[in-house]
């Protein structure tokens, strides 16, 4: 009898539950792929196409759809090391088809070349290069990404990629210049 | 919230103060450097003044290589109000702009100006406000910040900022702490000019209306405190209070928590407590700026370890690299043993890179100890969990946690722990017994996490810009889509609207294109069937009169097709007629007479088209000449037409005429038929071949007309063929003309 009492009460406990949770699935709905954004989050939004997705959100929704995380040469290690994290998988190297990691580079327009084309401004993905048809164009560093995609359209090749110089407010500390010592 | 006021005064009143949790408490070596009055020293050949030396944005630069700046100059100057000016600090050329080595940890090279010096040592004009009681705050506010005024105690805060700030103020401290071991500067700048940190002091008291001023200087620094309460005792309002000493102490935060018992809140400034806090080194410059009107060109730097011969203050120019003072106070590298010169104090300064290190404005000491003064750091061991750190933390962190976080790049984690309240004070390291550097972990895991905080606000700022331009690409195509619906839409309408006139001259634009096109083929085609009544008129250059042409020779091929068929049916008749039309001569005659008014008619009307079409082809003509008056050229085309008509009709009348005149006597047809054609074509030998004909004589008519019939039998014969064709040819054209239509 009371192992009868048990199964309904617990089976009754069970429906209530259900219910509740089965409304809340529909009354508090997520829009949105939440993951879609996380992984936006992680990417270095370069926007710079080299992982053949054309930005970085469609690669980001490509990831969520199951393509491999290691195809972001700007976000490099440390991007693939986030990205496993977050999507519960082993992290890979980078796939070099993909291009190899380099330092932070910025375009730069060697201005007296420029023949105003504005062939590069319609190419950057993030509206960073200024001028007009006919007038020089130059590259607001701030804004640069350094995707790399103004320097092929560049008739006159007048676009250069600078690496970013280190300024004391970029500066990080070295480990390096305190004396450690491994103690065996 | 926080300790009243009142409260604060009672205790201050009891001498009684307030503590801080943590610090440490170092060997002091003060006395190395403070006992030797303040020193001038030679002016360096060169100085080098960084362009950029405090917190904030850096002015532009106002000189340029060559320049003669004199002493006090500014040589930077910015509308922005977090920038402050540098000056001249002394008298001299402008030798270079460029980067140079900075005062900075890392050594990175930064924009500097190189000035030679002269020995004049001439200064520019100076603006004193003496008065500056009766002066509006701004202007004096204005004068600071023109002095180039930054916090000298060591963050280097645009003093002005400080000097106008929102909140009401009920404390003003006075910052002479002085905490760190070996450094002496502000000490002997009490000492020996106490009265002027008063007058800054009593500026500042006017600009910030504070309720009560505190001068603290800690209990070691007994002669300091001594003069600083001479020189304050004349105001009530004013009070210098003893603190005991103890590492960091002059930390603000540390120092507002002793003299008030706030704490200021972690990303909170001291004016949310109601403090604002000024170094005394800053008092002394705010004087001489208002006073003397001298910016901000020198300042106390303390020389002192034991590698110093003579350790001592000095009043260093702004921008005098390191190794004049290294020579000034004959540091010995000998007695160390490895060249170290340290800028600011053992706690919290660092290892200069070079010696062509310049002093900036946040320079308060360089430090030289020698080899026995300061142990090699040993072998960093393993953290023992021993909590001394946690205990010496001014800021109450838990600094073993930090350092495991920041070890292990878990920066979330450290944050979790307030790593950005730690104010890299140094007194975890200085206790911990395993010798490790955790000020170094702490700032290594502060440049990354702002660092990655910079890399994030880059990616978010690309991706706004990136999702921005996508927006504006496809809002640039709809729009551009609409424009064009748009466009075609009202195309049509005024298609609609002007209806069949505009759809005329269209037409008539395309068939005059295609004539021209075909032209020259149907040219070509003429010329070699001359004998036969030629399908198109001589070639003509005109559009419009060869547009006419092709509509006369489509009248023509029609008319002809049916003389031809007329004719082809008749020509077996032909012979046989001609006996039958000698048998009735009177009938003959009738019909020639019919047949000479009909053709009479016929030109009389070929004429007068012949000269509309005549006057035409002039104003065609003249038309074609400019080509670009295409109006023009279309009320042609369109008075042509009228003309093109009037020939039809005409044409049609002769025709029905003729055919009548045919059917009657088919014998006359033969000759009379071609004829009307070719002069509505305006060809003057046709019309003077029938001017001709109505003169001829009835037998000589006949005569002819036998031998015409005869010879056009046979001619049609021959060229019926190719008459055939020409008459298909012009059909064609017809029909791909109607079809344009």
């Amino acid at each position: 009898m009371t192992i009868f009492a048990a199964l309904i009460s617990i089976g009754i406990m069970a429906l209530v539950f259900g219910a509740i949770l089965g409304y809340a699935a529909i009354r508090f709905k997520v829009e949105s792929d939440p993951l879609v954004e996380q992984i936006d989050e992680i990417l270095p939004q370069t926007q710079c196409g080299q992982c053949g997705y054309p930005g970085c959100r469609p690669y980001a929704e490509a990831i969520a759809n199951g393509d491999d995380i290691n195809k972001c040469p700007p976000g490099g290690e440390a991007t693939i090391k986030n990205l496993a994290d977050l999507m519960g998988v082993e992290p890979k190297p980078l796939d070099e088809a993909h291009g190899s990691e380099d330092v932070k580079k910025v375009a730069f327009i060697r201005e007296d070349e420029c023949i105003g084309c504005t062939k590069c401004i319609q190419a950057c993905p993030v509206d960073a290069i200024i001028g007009a048809a006919k007038h020089m164009h130059t590259v607001i560093e701030d804004e640069c990404t350094g995707c790399d995609l103004c320097v092929d359209p560049c008739p006159v090749d007048c676009i250069d990629m600078i690496p970013l110089t280190q300024t004391t407010a970029s500066w990080r500390w070295q480990l390096e210049s305190i004396p450690v010592k491994q103690v065996s | 919230m926080y300790n009243q006021y009142d409260d604060i005064v009672n205790r201050l009143n009891q001498d009684r103060l307030w503590d801080f949790p943590g610090g440490v408490h170092p060997p002091e070596f003060k006395t190395l450097s403070n006992q030797k009055d303040i020193a001038r020293i030679p002016m360096p050949a060169k100085l080098y003044v960084t362009v950029k030396q405090h917190i904030g944005v850096e002015g532009n630069l106002v000189v340029e290589v060559g320049d003669r700046v004199l002493k006090g100059q500014a040589l930077t100057r910015s509308s922005n109000p977090f920038s402050v000016p540098v000056h001249a600090p002394s008298s001299g050329t402008v030798t270079h702009i460029g980067p140079h080595v900075s005062a900075h940890p890392s050594g990175i090279k930064e924009l500097s100006v190189e000035i030679s010096t002269d020995e004049f040592e001439k200064w520019i004009e100076l603006n004193p406000i003496l008065d500056y009681q009766q002066k509006p705050k701004a202007q004096i506010v204005e004068a600071i910040c023109n002095a180039g005024i930054s916090g000298m105690g060591g963050a280097g805060f645009p003093t002005h900022i400080k000097a106008s700030p929102k909140k009401d103020v009920e404390f003003l401290i006075v910052n002479g702490v002085e905490c760190e071991p070996y450094i002496s500067s502000d000490d002997r700048l009490m000492r020996e000019h106490a009265w002027q940190i008063r007058q800054g002091i009593d500026v500042l008291v006017h600009l910030l209306s504070p309720k009560m001023v505190i001068v603290a200087i800690e209990d070691n620094k007994p002669e300091a405190i001594e003069a600083m309460q001479v020189a304050c005792q004349e105001n009530a309002k004013y009070r210098v209070v003893s603190i005991p000493t103890k590492y960091p102490a002059g930390g603000e935060k540390q120092l507002i928590q002793v003299l008030t018992n706030r704490e200021v809140p972690g990303r909170g400034l001291p004016i949310d407590v109601g403090v604002i806090m000024h170094n005394v080194g800053t008092c002394y410059a705010i004087a001489d700026a208002i006073f003397s009107g001298k910016p901000l060109i020198e300042r106390v730097v303390t020389l002192t370890g034991e590698a110093f011969k003579r350790p001592q203050n000095v009043w260093a120019p702004i921008g005098t690299p390191i190794s004049h003072l290294l020579e000034f106070g004959q540091y010995r590298e000998h007695k160390q043993r490895q060249a170290k010169v340290i800028m600011g104090g053992p706690m919290m300064g660092f290892d200069v890179i070079n010696a062509d290190v310049p002093v900036v404005k946040i320079t308060n000491c360089i430090l030289a100890p020698s080899a026995a003064e300061v142990a090699e750091p040993g072998p960093e061991q393993p953290c023992i969990r021993c909590s001394a750190c946690a205990d010496a933390c001014p800021a109450s962190l838990l600094p073993q946690q930090l350092f495991w976080h920041s070890k292990a790049k878990e920066y979330d984690k450290a944050q979790d722990y307030n790593l950005f309240d730690c104010i890299e004070c140094g007194a975890c390291a200085y206790v911990c017994p395993s010798e490790i550097p955790l000020v170094h972990y702490y700032r290594i895991a502060k440049s990354d996490i702002r660092n990655q905080q910079h890399e994030k606000d880059q990616a978010d700022k690309a991706r706004e810009r990136f999702e921005a331009r996508k927006a504006r690409l496809e809002r640039e195509q709809k729009e551009r889509e609409e424009k064009h619906a748009k466009a075609a839409e009202a195309r049509r309408q005024a298609m609609s609207e002007k209806g069949s006139d505009a759809k005329d001259k269209i037409a008539a634009a395309l068939a005059r294109a295609k004539a021209k096109k075909q032209g020259t083929a149907s040219d070509a085609a003429s010329t070699e069937d001359a004998a036969s009544a030629s399908v198109t008129k001589t070639p003509e250059s005109s559009q419009t009169v060869k547009q006419d042409k092709v509509a006369a020779a489509i009248a023509r091929a029609k008319a002809k097709r049916a003389a031809a068929k007329a004719q082809l049916s008749e020509t077996p008749d032909a012979v046989p007629a001609q006996p039958e039309a000698q048998e009735k001569p009177s009938e003959v005659k009738k019909e020639k007479v019919a047949i000479a008014i009909a053709k009479a008619k016929a030109k009389r009307e070929a004429a007068k088209a012949a000269r509309a079409k005549e006057l035409d082809k002039q104003s065609t003509e003249t038309v074609t000449a400019e080509p670009t008056s295409k109006e023009d050229s279309k009320v042609n085309a369109k008075s042509d037409k009228d003309t093109k008509v009037a020939a039809a009709i005409a044409k049609a009348k002769a025709k029905r005429q003729l055919q009548k005149a045919q059917q009657e006597a088919p014998v006359a047809e033969g000759k009379s038929a071609p004829k009307p054609s070719s002069a509505k074509k305006a060809t003057k030998p046709a019309e003077s071949k029938q001017q001709e004909t109505p003169e001829l004589t009835a037998a000589q008519i006949r005569k002819q007309k036998v031998e015409a019939a005869v010879a056009k039998a046979k001619e049609k014969n021959l060229q019926a063929k190719a008459k055939r064709d020409a008459a298909k040819k012009a059909k064609l054209q017809a029909q791909s003309e109607k079809d344009e239509n």
